[in-house]
């Protein structure tokens, strides 16, 4: 469900002209042992693959010309427009594959994963790293890519390698994109009334108390969509429980519990802030919390990087320039060095049922190829600029400020997790979960929260094992 | 049972016989008609099994699974009354949305309907300007209630909407979060639906009232009997086809109620319904479809109530 966040960036996301685009040419296709593909598909359907139109004897695991299907859940104007220049530049680079895009809206295409993977999918798909890409790699319903990885791999880092490996080992994605979490703040504003940057939580709640006094929301916070809530346990329980714990708590691994007084202690160290918040916050979206920040009604705001598209969509370069954030501060705990955060990958995958894999799986793994490269990612994010790419050699000459300095904050961690709704199952990170309890715990935070995460545990055991 | 069948079978065969050829000799259809009749009643029959029973008895059988919609059925995911026995017991939503169902069901029979009653009432009386008193109350009926709900959302966002603006509560910083606040979000989307709903029972009570004999009212008024004893005494009971419909309407509107607050987000803080736990359970990322199907059983027990009710009531006027 958290991802309806990307969705709703739709309407206010101002998309930039594409100016310049270069097509890039250099037909990298690489040549790797023919045995590798009678393990991943069929022989002959990759030799009925390179037929035809194929340019040249190439015998490697990709192939040109023919035909590849792309399911996009990319509906927002910017994701679109991004992904018809990756699609395009693929064709013009690959022999003239003809590349057919199908667009769904975002919300719709998280919802019905499900049945879209196991019906008629595409050859090659949009999705996210993390469990919930594990997941259907462990149903079966995607092909693994590991002779793909193994051609592109010296371009990531070892955070985004281990991204997209399956539970079984295997590679079954080509990271392409991602945005951190952190408190994003307005320059002017602070600058205005003499405010600094806190580095821990002392600091960080007498900052509150002053924007208190000077009339300010401290810090802008809106959950009517239930899944904001979770950035913030996710920053709180890794930061003072660490990476490990975090992990294991989200995916019920080694016997952790919900009960846990570690979580307590977490809701403990919570409701300190939740005096802070917007008024009247669970009725508001993170557009509305977003717009608090950009009025300067609230000093601060924790949430991704595309919180700058809202930013964007008011139409004034001059508030995107006065867009700055900070890490989240440590809470004195020892895990602190880990200076762990969310910062969310995005990946493209391919299918395991879509009925013209067996003709399209040589394209496929050419487009995977293809989205491993820096150029091609830089098209999409000229599109879609409230995301990064992900692979070493992507220019970063042309980003702005605010994009190099979330590449820096997150080359600075030493843990980067996914997002709530992607690190744990989905059933019960949605509306029927842990929205709901996150919401329950915010609506009287200071309360005694062993009955409400005795419930979580409840759900939790609740759930089919997976 | 059998057994008693099967001695009279003994001990009348020929009685048997003659009432089939008795059958056969008087029947007054041709064969064409009866293929046509097989024809009529078969082919609504195959698509209500098809289309109605079918899942339904599906929903049934998968309620005692822990199936997550991928791949086969199993031996292995039949869990028994694991899903009945966690929803009556640990799942924190199933009551809580059992109650709203209830509170919704008891706010419109209680307040929506009577409001719209007495709006058809008044507007039967030939006032000035009836018609467009008439289209103004009926113009949200129009409108799917997502639609609804939108333009509700918009009134009650807490600091740019209509509501906290209008009364300059934003202004002075006293915001109601009429979405965000789970003491009353639930009836602030209720007067949303009534919004609705007032105007549909208007409408069809309108059309009810213009039915009435006015000769009834005349013979009412000369026995000197007031304006709200011809009503309750006299038109009322006449109205009793109409009314029913009214209460099966409100009955349903109740149990289906899922868009307004689905639209507002996605049922959850206050807003859970049943209708919208099988859906966040069984048709979505989540995918627990053995889960969400037992809460949809359970939904279907009660809705069987008014249904069974309403055709009861039908099959006796017919008799």
């Amino acid at each position: 469900m958290g991802d309806s966040r990307e969705a709703k960036r739709v309407a206010n996301r101002l998309a930039l002209l594409n100016t310049g685009v270069e097509l890039p040419l250099d037909l990298d296709l690489s040549r790797r042992d023919m045995l590798k593909i009678a393990g991943f598909g069929s022989l002959a359907a990759f030799i009925a693959a390179c037929g035809g139109t194929t340019t040249s004897g190439n015998t490697g695991i990709t192939a040109t010309g023919g035909k590849l299907s792309l399911g996009s859940y990319g509906s927002d104007p910017g994701s679109k427009a991004g992904i018809q220049a990756i699609a395009d530049a693929f064709s013009g680079a690959n022999g003239g594959t003809k590349v057919t895009v199908n667009t769904v809206d975002h919300g719709t295409f998280q919802n019905q994963i499900t049945s879209y993977l196991q019906g008629t999918p595409e050859d090659v798909f949009t999705w996210f790293s993390g469990h919930r890409m594990r997941f259907f790699a462990d149903k079966g319903l995607a092909t693994p890519i590991d002779d793909v990885w193994s051609a592109v791999k010296s371009n990531f880092t070892a955070g985004f390698e281990a991204s997209i490996k399956g539970n079984d080992g295997h590679a079954y994605a080509v990271p392409t994109d991602y945005y951190p979490w952190a408190v994003f703040y307005r320059k002017d504003v602070w600058a205005a009334k003499g405010y600094t940057v806190p580095t821990n939580w002392d600091d960080f709640k007498a900052l509150c108390d002053k924007m208190k006094k000077d009339g300010l929301t401290p810090i802008a916070f809106a959950d009517k969509d239930g899944w904001p809530a979770q950035g913030t346990f996710d920053i709180l329980n890794l930061r003072m429980n660490g990476y490990d714990f975090h992990v294991n708590l989200l995916t019920g691994q080694n016997g952790q519990k919900w009960t846990d007084p570690k979580v307590t202690a977490v809701f403990k160290k919570w409701s300190e802030i939740t005096k802070y918040y917007s008024p009247a916050f669970a009725g508001l979206t993170w557009e509305q919390g977003a717009d608090q920040l950009l009025r300067k009604q609230a000093g601060m705001y924790l949430l991704g990087l595309f919180v700058s598209d809202e930013f964007k969509a008011s139409g004034t370069p001059a508030d995107v320039d006065q867009l700055d954030f900070f890490a989240f501060p440590d809470v004195g705990s020892s895990y602190d060095a880990e200076k762990a955060l969310d910062a969310p990958i995005d990946v493209y995958m391919v299918s395991k049922k879509s009925p013209a894999l067996s003709n399209d799986l040589g394209q496929a793994k050419a487009f995977m190829e293809f989205m491993a490269k820096g150029s091609t990612q830089v098209l999409y994010w000229k599109n879609a600029p409230g995301s990064i790419p992900t692979a070493s050699d992507a220019d970063t000459s042309q980003y702005p400020a605010l994009t190099k300095k979330a590449v820096e904050i997150v080359s600075k961690a030493q843990k980067i997790t996914q997002y709530f709704d992607r690190d744990s199952r989905p059933d019960f990170s949605g509306p029927n979960g842990m929205q709901g309890f996150l919401l329950r715990f915010l609506s009287s935070p200071s309360g005694d929260t062993a009955g409400l995460q005795g419930d979580m545990q409840k759900f939790w055991d609740s759930l089919p094992p997976e | 049972m059998t057994t008693r069948t099967a001695a009279r079978a003994v001990k009348t065969p020929e009685a048997g016989a003659l009432v089939a050829q008795r059958r056969r000799r008087y029947s007054l259809l041709t064969r064409h008609d009866k293929l046509l009749l097989a024809l009529m009643v078969g082919l609504p029959l195959a698509l209500d099994l098809i289309l109605v029973w079918g899942p339904t008895l599906a929903s049934i059988g998968l309620s005692f699974t822990n199936w997550d919609g991928i791949g086969n059925l199993t031996v292995k995911n039949f869990v028994g009354l694991k899903n009945y026995q966690f929803m009556f017991t640990g799942y924190t939503l199933f009551w809580p949305a059992f109650q709203h169902n209830v509170i919704w069901l008891l706010w419109l029979t209680f307040v929506a309907t009577p409001l719209g009653i007495l709006f058809a009432v008044l507007l039967d009386r030939d006032i000035r300007g009836s018609r467009i008193y008439q289209s103004v109350f009926f113009l949200p009926v129009v409108l799917a209630l997502v639609v609804v709900g939108f333009i509700w959302t918009l009134q009650y966002t807490p600091t740019d909407g209509f509501i906290n603006n209008a009364f300059g509560l934003v202004k002075s910083g006293n915001i109601i979060d009429w979405l965000g606040n789970p003491r009353i979000n639930l009836y602030a989307i209720l007067v949303a639906a009534s919004w609705r709903h007032i105007g549909y029972v208007m409408i069809l009570y309108l059309a009810g009232l213009k039915s009435v004999d006015p000769s009834l009212r005349e013979a009412a008024r000369v026995d000197g009997a007031t304006e709200v004893q011809t009503f309750f005494n006299v038109v009322l009971p006449v109205m009793a086809p109409i009314n029913v419909v009214i209460v099966v309407v409100t009955a349903i509107e109740s149990l289906r109620a899922f868009d307004i607050a689905f639209i507002i987000n996605q049922g959850k803080n206050g807003l859970e319904l049943l209708s919208i736990l099988i859906t966040n359970n069984s048709i979505s990322e989540a995918s627990l479809v053995g889960f969400g199907s037992a809460i949809a059983v359970v939904l279907l027990l009660i809705s069987l109530v008014p249904i069974v009710a309403f055709l009861s009531r039908v099959m006796r006027t017919l008799a």
